[in-house]
């Protein structure tokens, strides 16, 4: 087949792209090259709008072993160990068929993950779906929630933790981001940089079949009404044989045969063997006869392209082939030796004794196209000036029964009771708290993972929105008790080529990076989504990060739910009342605009590392973050779950309780203390110039409120509960 | 009138189940086998006398609901 | 005491029972699914997790690997068997105990903490027990028991049940039923009650930081009544 700008743009490369790849090979490349060029240029694998902001992210630290890179982010947890994680977006396979796009995502991060020689330990997800009253909502909720499911309980990996949001930018365009930790010995870390020439290049696990080519394409196009021909696309997940690969994978890492090992995700065999090779900067031959094929009759292309599951690539130590071939047939996967590594800085590929292809690594990898999208500015929305008598007539316990029912504050206990949570036997803080709490096998130390996004916050103004989604991570971290290490962050916009939407990424990026680094909590790894759209609409900006911590004694972890009826109850951090963009502002005033709340970056550090000092001395009983909702949602929560009843009494020089309550200030926690530590506490938060509030008491039941406002528990757990299950039966 | 439905996966789509059970049946002696596909079979007694007016009714189901087209093909089988 | 898991390929629980039974005593070893022979033991588990992906029907792949042999034929001279979740599905699709494994009522995974209140005493594994409601934990698609009415009044005329979902003072009912089984059954005997298979996890719950510790007081009576 001949190769021409028409079929070239048809694989979704732009006229001046394919006009570069002719200068560079000094020729027009034949079908097979274009395909190769099309998967490594499009912007899921060559991050081109990207990877100029990308730069400025922090990515070093004292902890970090690994930045972004390589297949994840590797950090020091002290001893001999580390944690691998990243999280990835499936977006767009997930839309069109939700069960097997959401089931893939999660085999995809595993595989990254132990890809690098670590053992899964835990899986987390942020998902997001449109509008509850969409037609389509309910069913992709229930197909990725299944799909997740399906995969990480089988693999037998808890899924023990992750963020679930509706909002109506996301009716046709559904956000479905999964993260996943493994847990690796220091000495024991594998990179997918090759070494040495006429090294054997391995191919293991699955067989190619024709699931998903072009499914990195796929992912950097937008949705428009031609959806339905992009269908056969989709891979089907198989999470037995990924088991089977993962447990080989580690028994042959426990030896030394391994040169350099990378899954086949995005691209398959060509993202993989182009990567390994750039890394190495070696050259790369491949036979594509001798890979396993499913299908019959497939061409060069098709194996090039196909994005079948389950399958990777290893460079080999020479003479290691029958062992690692011994330990393939033992978990009765495909094996075969496919290539070797070369001196000549190209890809060179072969089929039926023919060349096929041959391409310099450098031209698909450090000469793929970089663009400096043109990107506008947001300005910092006026604040609303809300009618403060109206604000005064709402009744205080009818509105909290709004809050706590709706979409995006409501349990998700439906969800996560599908997933399994408790395999491994180290899951000590359950999906539902403010993070997973994971204890590392056999020692005293413990892992907590979360996962969030702020969606609202970032589309009102990105550049807060960037750094409050980041603050929002670290403080989950610190209620459950875990020292701040490192965030992976999935960054989901829409069209780069928008500058309306680029400038969101932009700034979203900026203020990502000035959390980080004012936080000293770097970033190691992370995906970026873009096109995430329906014909001309974007989503709204959705950077999810992931954070990861570090609690050194797993007695001393923290939970949320109050545990001593006489404890004292204190706000930690200042509220000044901000409404706008709150969830309070968009269910009970209907009002969308404003500014949202300001992150301070001083408080939001001093806060968090004062109270780590509190719980470290034992003073603490309980925590939770103030986020979604105010203060009032928090303390409900925490009611729920510890079965106790409060009583508060706002501070008197306030002016209205309903801001008191529901405004969305950061850099705030609730902590329990008991009476006779409340000195001690207070000593130590005013000598650190923290503030605080003193609201009130746990009492044995009934949420009360100046004596005026009463509620039972059964009755906050009824809104807080019902809502997803009513709407999912 | 009854019409009988056979979802299948599509040719080129993998059949992760089918696998198995073909190493599992080689593995039991059963070594002649080529490769299993598994699928679903449906059994729909319709209120329609007309067979081409059942076996419509039935393919618009399979389109609808029963067969996930994405991966799925359907097969309207008999009438009875 | 010496142990035996069996490693099934997709078994996933595995590791989990082989930590539980070595804490509370047991010299536990783990055996390959293709092995013929099974090491000389006290006890066979055969563990949690998703055997050959539970494709086709779960267990039905598990029940032909070449070990099930040297199981049945364990079981049949009067060795203690004990399934656990996928271990139940296996022993039901091998025929050691009777009955069949259906998808959950409500067609979702579930995973949480349930009770269970144990019938049967006259046995090596519930004997000697000082409670007769456990807080055991729940993770699994496919744990709907079901039986022809023939079969459940064998069942109950045996005396074969051996643990009932129920709520924590023992009352069975349907709010106490997860997944839709008969009677409420969580876990089941062979006539000769050498062979145990239930869907909940006891090894799931064997430190107070886990979800509970009732499965603590499960595996050490477990290990003094064989001792």
């Amino acid at each position: 087949m001949l190769v021409n700008e028409k079929i070239a743009i048809e694989h979704g490369l732009k006229s001046d792209e394919y006009k570069k790849i002719c200068k560079l090979l000094k020729r027009t490349p034949n079908i097979t090259e274009l395909g190769i060029f099309s998967a490594m240029w499009n912007e899921h694998c060559s991050y081109k709008s990207s990877r100029i902001h990308l730069k400025k992210l922090p990515t070093k630290g004292k902890k970090v072993i690994q930045g972004p890179g390589e297949n994840a982010g590797v950090i020091d947890i002290e001893d001999s160990d580390a944690i691998v994680f990243k999280i990835e977006s499936h977006n767009h396979p997930s839309f069109i068929e939700p069960y097997q796009g959401a089931a893939t995502g999660v085999g995809g991060i595993m595989r990254d993950v132990f890809t690098m020689g670590a053992r899964p330990i835990a899986n987390l997800n942020s998902i997001h779906f449109g509008s509850p009253q969409n037609k389509k909502t309910k069913n992709l909720l229930r197909g990725v929630v299944h799909g997740i499911g399906g995969y990480g309980n089988c693999m037998g990996v808890p899924t023990v933790g992750g963020q679930t949001s509706f909002d109506s930018s996301y009716n046709g365009n559904i956000l479905v981001n999964a993260m996943t930790l493994g847990l690796v010995k220091k000495n024991k870390i594998f990179y997918s940089k090759a070494a040495g020439l006429n090294k054997p290049v391995i191919y293991v696990g699955s067989k190619t079949g024709r699931d998903g080519i072009h499914g990195a394409s796929m992912a950097s196009a937008s949705f428009d009404d031609k959806i339905e021909e992009k269908k056969p696309t989709v891979q089907v997940g198989d999470p037995f044989t990924e088991k089977l690969l993962l447990e080989a994978c580690l028994e042959l890492m426990a030896g030394d045969s391994i040169i350099a090992i990378q899954d086949m995700g995005a691209a398959g065999l060509t993202s993989s063997s182009i990567e390994m090779a750039s890394k190495g900067n070696l050259g790369i031959e491949i036979d594509l006869s001798k890979v396993p094929c499913r299908e019959s009759n497939m061409t060069p292309y098709e194996i090039m392209l196909s994005e079948s599951q389950e399958r990777m690539l290893i460079i080999l130590e020479n003479g290691k082939e029958d062992l690692a071939k011994k330990i393939f047939d033992k978990w009765n996967l495909d094996f075969a030796v496919i290539g070797k590594t070369t001196n000549t800085k190209n890809i060179e590929l072969f089929f039926d004794q023919k060349q096929v292809a041959k391409i310099p690594v450098n031209t698909l990898v450090e000469n793929s196209p970089m663009y400096d999208r043109k990107w506008k500015k947001s300005k910092l929305p006026k604040k609303i000036k809300h009618d403060r008598s109206k604000l005064k007539n709402l009744k205080i316990k009818e509105t909290l029964k709004k809050i706590l029912s709706s979409p995006n504050i409501c349990s998700k206990e439906w969800i996560w009771e599908q997933y399994d949570h408790t395999v491994m036997g180290d899951t000590i803080q359950k999906p539902g708290g403010d993070s997973g709490v994971i204890r590392i096998h056999g020692t005293d130390k413990a892992v907590a993972a979360t996962v969030d996004s702020s969606a609202t916050y970032c589309w009102a103004h990105p550049l807060t929105g960037g750094k409050q989604v980041v603050c929002e991570t670290w403080r989950n971290l610190i209620s459950v008790g875990a020292k701040p290490i490192a965030i992976t962050n999935c960054l989901n916009f829409g069209s780069p080529e928008k500058e309306e939407n680029m400038g969101e990424f932009v700034e979203c990026v900026q203020g990502i990076g000035e959390a980080c680094k004012y936080l000293e909590y770097p970033v190691v790894s992370g995906n970026v989504s873009f096109y995430n759209q329906t014909k001309e609409i974007g989503i709204k900006p959705t950077p999810a990060i992931g954070g990861v911590g570090l609690i050194k004694d797993y007695k001393k972890m923290i939970t949320m739910n109050f545990k001593g009826t006489g404890n004292q109850i204190l706000v930690i951090g200042k509220t000044e009342g901000h409404i706008d963009q709150s969830l309070f502002a968009r269910v009970i005033l209907n009002e969308k605009n404003g500014p949202p709340p300001e992150v301070n970056l001083f408080n939001e550090k001093n806060n968090g590392e004062t109270l780590l000092n509190l719980i470290d001395k034992n003073y603490v009983k309980s925590a939770h973050d103030v986020s979604l909702g105010g203060i009032i949602t928090a303390i409900s929560k925490m009611c729920i779950k510890g079965n106790k009843g409060v009583e508060l009494k706002i501070p008197k020089f306030l002016i209205n309780e309903i801001e008191y309550f529901f405004a969305e200030d950061q850099g705030r926690y609730i902590i329990e203390v008991s009476l006779e530590d409340l000195k001690n506490v207070t000593k130590i938060l005013d000598k650190n110039s923290v503030h605080y509030d003193e609201i009130g008491k746990i009492i044995d039941k009934d949420l009360i409120i100046n004596q005026k406002t009463k509620v039972t528990i059964d009755e906050l757990k009824s809104y807080n509960t019902n809502w997803l299950k009513e709407y999912m039966n | 009138m009854k019409v009988s439905a056979v979802i299948t996966l599509k040719k080129d789509v993998l059949d992760p189940q089918g696998k198995v059970i073909h190493e599992t049946l080689d593995g039991m002696g059963f070594n002649s086998v080529n490769e299993v596909r598994q699928g679903k079979y449906f059994e729909i007694d319709v209120k329609e006398n007309d067979p081409k007016k059942a076996k419509d009714l039935v393919e618009s189901m399979c389109k609808k609901l029963l067969a996930n087209l994405v991966i799925e093909n359907y097969k309207i089988i008999e009438t009875q | 005491m010496k142990s035996s898991v069996i490693t099934f390929p997709g078994s996933n629980c595995d590791r989990d029972m082989d930590v539980a039974l070595s804490k509370f005593g047991f010299k536990n070893k783990m055996v390959w699914h293709n092995d013929q022979e099974l090491p000389k033991s006290d006890l066979i588990v055969l563990p949690g997790g998703f055997s050959y992906g539970d494709y086709l029907r779960c267990g039905s792949m598990a029940s032909k690997s070449k070990i099930m042999h040297s199981v049945i034929n364990f079981a049949k001279s009067g060795g203690l068997v004990m399934g656990i979740c996928n271990g139940f599905q296996i022993l039901v699709e091998s025929g050691l105990v009777p009955g069949v494994l259906l998808r959950n009522k409500y067609l979702q995974f579930i995973c949480k903490n349930v009770h269970v209140k144990v019938d049967n005493e006259e046995n090596s594994f519930f004997k000697n027990l000082d409670k007769k409601v456990l807080e055991f934990h729940i993770a699994h698609n496919e744990g709907n028991y079901f039986c022809t009415s023939d079969q459940l009044k064998e069942i109950e005329d045996n005396n074969q049940i051996a643990i009932y979902y129920c709520d924590k003072n023992g009352n069975t009912n349907d709010q106490t039923n997860p997944n839709g089984s008969i009677k409420n059954i969580a876990g089941i005997f062979n006539k000769e009650k050498n062979v145990l298979g239930m869907m909940p996890h006891p090894e799931r719950m064997i430190d107070e930081s886990l979800s509970g510790e009732d499965g603590s007081i499960f595996f050490k009576n477990l290990l003094n009544n064989i001792k």
